[in-house]
């Protein structure tokens, strides 16, 4: 089993403008894309890839001018992989608001000359799945054979079978939940608060500034990073562990797993738009289909023809087992198709992203059965 | 779970209507749930705790959902279900009681199916001074999931303490044939339908 290989990013260019479910209105947008495999004569085999807070279109595969450019989930799309790309045509998108090519905060404003900065609408997962629909309507697919997802992706894959019934034949729900909690709002705001609170965030026109609020993204990412990770996986990586010349009583990075967080926070804060991961986690937080039904969420998933496969890790805390369950059991009251499979990898809510043999194996089984 | 085609599927088959909706609790493969939804029209869902049989009831298409029945049937809806089976695992479930509650809780009708501790061939194994191993008690003691071992009457008896109504019996010996006389000495496997 090998990777797809070298690949390129696409752009598509919608010049409609787009009603945002907030009521905003965008003059229209690009969305930069990648596809991998080949789309049959009968566009019946497509697979859209969605992606969770931090990614983005380069899901497989890599780039001929750059080392270390590996797409985020290229262990599960390939040949012979599970998302096999001898059988499917994979599209890979970023979304709406993103920072890796789709129009977001820091692209210009045709109606100004500036950076949208902070007047770039809040999207929510609605609007994203509205806008893969009208890259999935230039791509000539009228259906997609699947949509999958993890973490914040599953929640598009979801809220496609509900956006558009008629166009997902299956979705891949994984690690996901149908509606964030206190707790995972909770979080969310105080990654929000740290980048909101920087200095150098100038009320999201910090473009026009020259400088970007670092510090705050660095926390945001630092604090995400504790809940995608479990407390024994932890435990085992850097447990107590103390870096070379620990002891000095001072405030310096004493432990490995200060170090790790430090480092994974840095390296964040130079790829990412502050102004992206506000919208990104804002569209978690308003995620809830059932909140249109009375909280009812099997009264929500009612209108889906697709069928589902949900997938959870029994170490992920932040989006637990029994999130997907709640999905998983509107399903059943409704008489809608659902497989659930629970995996035991150990790696938290980054599970969905781990080479896991039973889940990678369960998602491959699932796939074959798909008619084209 | 049994690679072999279970006598106690032709009689669970011939209970189920077109477009019943049916859970099999215990589903291994989902071969039970396959034949159910070919030949009869059925609509069903399986429960699986282990991981090779989810991955084999996915690989078939099957509605399966991973879990645990010993945590109950927490979440699913009062009466989704017509039938809602379980075949061959009553024996190895800790809880009987409430798992039989929880069954008739989320469906109309439950199918239970267990090997016949009673039958002749176990009673003789012991008397012999030894576990019986058999066709429907195909493990040896060190090695059975086996947690509960009971007879057809033991069984009656928990269903008349619990106020469950059986709607009908049948009774295979170990051929898959089926046993009129003395069921509890002649049968090996005992298939009831249960409602309240």
């Amino acid at each position: 089993m090998i990777s797809v290989g070298l690949v390129l990013p696409q752009q598509a260019h919608f010049s409609a403008p787009l009603v945002l479910k907030s009521g905003a209105l965008l003059p229209g947008f690009d969305l930069v894309y990648e596809t991998y495999g080949t789309l049959n004569a009968a566009k019946s085999n497509a697979i859209l890839v969605c992606h969770a807070l931090s990614g983005h279109h380069h899901v497989a595969g890599y780039y001929a001018d750059q080392n270390d450019s590996i797409g985020w989930w290229d262990n599960i799309i390939g040949p012979g992989r599970p998302l096999d790309t001898d059988r499917f045509f994979i599209v890979g998108v970023n979304n709406l608001g993103g920072c890796h090519g789709s129009t977001g905060p820091a692209s210009v404003n045709p109606a100004t000359g500036k950076h949208w900065g902070a007047d770039f609408p809040v999207v929510t997962v609605e609007d994203w799945v509205a806008t893969q629909a009208r890259l999935a309507d230039a791509l000539g697919i009228d259906a997609w054979a699947a949509v999958i997802g993890g973490s914040l992706g599953g929640m598009q894959a979801l809220q496609w079978t509900l956006s558009f019934p008629e166009r997902v034949r299956h979705s891949l729900v994984i690690a996901a939940a149908a509606k964030l909690s206190a707790e995972n709002i909770a979080f969310n705001e105080i990654a929000r608060q740290a980048i909101l609170s920087d200095p150098d965030f100038h009320g999201g026109n910090y473009y026009a500034h020259g400088v970007r609020p670092l510090n705050g993204l660095r926390l945001a990412r630092m604090l995400g990073h504790i809940t995608y990770l479990s407390d024994d996986q932890m435990a085992e990586k850097f447990g107590r562990r103390q870096r070379p010349g620990a002891g000095s009583y001072s405030f310096e990075v004493e432990f490995e797993i200060e170090s790790y967080l430090r480092y994974q926070g840095d390296k964040f804060a130079g790829l990412f738009d502050a102004n992206t991961y506000l919208r990104m986690t804002r569209a978690l937080d308003y995620f809830d289909p059932a909140l249109a039904y009375d909280g009812q969420l099997a009264a929500a998933l009612a209108p889906a023809q697709a069928s589902f496969l949900v997938i959870a890790f029994s170490t992920d805390w932040r989006f637990a087992p029994f999130r997907s369950r709640e999905i998983v059991h509107a399903l059943v009251h409704n008489g809608q198709s659902v497989a659930y499979a629970e995996s035991n990898c150990a790696h938290g809510h980054d599970s969905f992203l781990m080479d896991d043999a039973y889940y990678h194996a369960v998602v491959a089984a699932y796939l074959q059965r798909i008619t084209l | 779970m049994h690679t072999v085609e279970r006598a106690d599927f032709d009689l669970i088959a011939s209970w189920v209507k077109p477009n019943e909706r049916v859970l099999d609790l215990g589903c291994g493969d989902g071969s039970l749930l396959k034949r159910l939804i070919e030949e009869r029209g059925a609509f069903g869902y399986g429960i699986e705790r282990e991981e090779a049989g989810v991955l084999a009831a996915i690989a078939q298409g099957i509605n399966v959902i991973q879990g645990d029945l010993e945590q109950g049937l927490a979440g699913f809806d009062d009466g989704t279900f017509n039938h809602v089976v379980l075949s061959r695992t009553l024996q190895t479930v800790r809880h009987t009681e409430r798992l039989l509650t929880e069954m008739l809780r989320v469906g109309r009708e439950a199918v239970v199916s267990f090997p016949n501790f009673a039958y002749w061939k176990n009673r003789v194994a012991v008397m012999n001074g030894r576990m019986p191993v058999s066709e429907d008690l195909p493990y040896e003691w060190f090695n059975t999931p086996n947690l509960r071992f009971f007879t057809l009457l033991d069984f009656e008896a928990l269903c008349a303490k619990m106020q469950l109504v059986i709607r009908e019996r049948q009774v295979l010996d170990e051929a898959g044939r089926l046993v009129v006389a003395r069921p509890n000495f002649l049968g090996s496997l005992a298939v009831y339908r249960l409602g309240r």
